[in-house]
């Protein structure tokens, strides 16, 4: 009905007359999450900042640190966990601090660009959504917990030598270094960073940058009212709370097998085995979500259009 | 260069931009103008891959909408202004397009930005809004695409920074491989920079021609009130009335003929634009009656 055609002068479909460098996908996927580092540098400033509140409250700490150690009323059990102790904590801290971030970040990570509209300008550029999508999961599954991992174990080893220092200082000559165990430590930190950061809150991270590519606003309310909605209306209607329960499970406890010991606040008793964690089933479930979402996400940023 | 047989985009009920054949040769500037909400947008974003679109849509050979990626080696848009990301240094811009498009120049870019008064330190939200498209202006110009496309690129800028804008365009960038398609309403200041000229109203193309064309077929008369019987017989294609003087224009009627009918000139792209809308809506009433 409306066809019309027109044609301005004649046609010429040639192929280009220079061949460009090709430019490997590696690279613009180093480029784009180099780019969100530049964007966000709260993924590491954040993380410095409570690292130097860290050291600062541990330097304050150790002012009675020989005058406790040498309480004689101390079994060398709490002796050794009141040494340990603030390194633990430290750890924990940072890795609050980087989850906190995370989210954060994720919330924000499609929505914004669509917010501003800069948008429009990525989208002039050869990288595709797909590449744009994993360089912003990128940011929670592997940029955060290396980041957790290299500020605690800074922190970690500066806390150590202050300590040690300290130690010195007041005549007792017994090296902390030697009661710290900081490299068994550190390894237990890496792998709770992977197996619960990375691979257990994958569905976390998920749908989070899911709700950001598709709500127009309010990301956050998006991202956390439906699923208090859902958890509340199964309530109600068959008394049940399987859906609230398997949140509680998946976010704020770790997988079913952790020996919980109420007050250790230890690494370890935060951490699955890995034998059960990699044999449940929740696992592979939570990472068929995430990913899942991650292409709902990419389909969504070719589809919606700046707000 | 670039075909779009039977596009269409809806949105809603509206079709946005109903069947079109669009074909622009390289080495050639196409304005795009159309009243607001005639489709401008739409079919530029669906030719950018921005949005989908009914039909079958090629671009340099490609499917816009599923190729985008390829598709931005070869092709280049500003469709807004301001939309460059406010928090990234100038610095950090050149360093990731450097990174991510096999076709930047980087050195070319920075050739550019050393004419204006923006620093390689600067972030984006404290330059100002020339300034801004300024330097997006550079970063495109340092891309060697076969076709560009802007939309509205300076809207809400100063007539220098305007004018600024077209002349690097046209002195720097362009060339005979390369192809401009630009869609605005300032067209009184492009139009001596356009080789053709495309219509759209209600999504579909009312008029298009090439400014060769344009000279030649349409005249613009300012008749002497007692030639205006005269020269109403000849068919104006649209007459309206200006300080108390008709102005009627022509569609290939021949010279010598105005001539005698008064004060003939070649009427402006906007002075043509104002009559072929005036022709669809009295079309468009005589169909609804």
């Amino acid at each position: 009905m409306n066809t019309q055609s027109k044609a301005i002068s004649g046609s010429s479909i040639k192929p280009h007359a220079l061949s460009p460098a090709a430019i490997s996908a590696t690279r613009r996927m180093y480029w784009s999450v180099r780019r969100e580092l530049w964007e966000n540098r709260s993924l590491y400033l954040a993380p410095l900042a409570v690292a130097a509140l860290i050291l600062m409250a541990s330097l304050i700490g150790m002012i009675h640190l020989p005058a406790k150690l040498s309480d004689p009323s101390l079994n060398p059990m709490q002796r050794q966990q009141l040494i340990e102790q603030p390194f633990t904590f430290a750890a924990l801290l940072l890795m609050f601090t980087t989850f906190i971030v995370g989210v954060f970040y994720c919330v924000d990570a499609l929505h914004g660009e669509r917010r501003d509209r800069s948008i429009l300008f990525w989208k002039s550029l050869p990288v595709s959504d797909l590449t744009t999508v994993l360089s912003k999961a990128i940011i929670p599954f592997v940029v955060l917990p290396v980041v957790t991992f290299v500020v605690t174990v800074i922190t970690q080893g500066m806390m150590l030598l202050l300590g040690s220092a300290r130690l010195v200082g007041s005549g007792q000559f017994a090296s902390l270094g030697t009661r710290v165990p900081l490299f068994q430590m550190s390894g237990m930190l890496l792998y709770h960073l992977v197996a619960v950061h990375s691979l257990w809150w994958a569905p976390l991270w998920g749908w989070l940058l899911v709700v950001s590519a598709w709500a127009r606003r309010a990301t956050f309310l998006w991202a956390t009212l439906p699923l208090l909605a859902i958890g509340y209306l199964e309530k109600i209607t068959f008394n049940t709370s399987h859906f609230s329960s398997l949140l509680m499970h998946r976010f704020l406890g770790s997988p079913k097998d952790v020996a919980s010991n109420g007050s250790d606040m230890s690494m370890a008793s935060i951490t699955p085995s890995p034998g059960h964690f990699l044999n449940g089933s929740d696992l592979w479930i939570g990472l068929a979500f995430a990913g899942t979402c991650l292409a709902l996400a990419v389909w969504l940023r070719r589809n919606r259009e700046p707000i | 260069m670039h075909r779009s047989p039977g596009l269409r985009k809806a949105y809603g009920k509206t079709i946005a931009l109903g069947g079109v054949d669009v074909r622009v040769e390289e080495g050639r500037i196409l304005g795009l103008l159309g009243p607001n909400g005639a489709g401008k947008t739409t079919a530029l974003n669906a030719i950018l891959g921005l949005i989908p679109c009914q039909g079958e849509l090629r671009v340099l050979g490609r499917d816009p909408w599923r190729e985008r990626d390829e598709l931005m080696r070869d092709v280049c848009f500003i469709t807004d202004v301001s939309v460059l990301p406010r928090w990234i240094r100038v610095s950090q811009a050149l360093d990731y397009i450097a990174g991510v498009h096999p076709r930047f120049d980087r050195a070319k870019a920075e050739d550019f930005l050393a004419k204006t008064n923006i620093r390689c330190s600067s972030r984006v939200q404290e330059l100002s809004k020339g300034m801004v498209t300024q330097l997006h202006l550079a970063l495109v110009m340092a891309i060697d695409a076969r076709l560009l496309v802007l939309d509205e690129p300076t809207l809400g800028l100063d007539i220098l920074y305007r004018k600024q804008f077209y002349d690097s365009l046209l002195n720097d960038y362009f060339d005979r491989n390369r192809t401009i398609v630009v869609a605005t309403h300032q067209v009184e200041e492009i139009q001596h920079v356009l080789t053709d000229v495309m219509f759209i109203d209600r999504s579909r193309i009312v008029f298009a021609r090439s400014m060769e064309e344009l000279e030649s077929r349409y005249s613009e008369v300012i008749v002497h009130p007692d030639k205006i019987a005269a020269a109403r017989a000849l068919k104006p294609m649209h007459e309206r009335q200006a300080l108390g003087r008709s102005i009627l224009v022509f569609d290939g009627v021949d010279h010598q003929q105005l001539v005698a009918l008064g004060d003939v000139r070649t009427p402006s792209v906007a002075d043509l634009f104002v009559a072929v809308m005036d022709i669809q809506v009295s079309q468009a009433q005589g169909a609804a009656q």
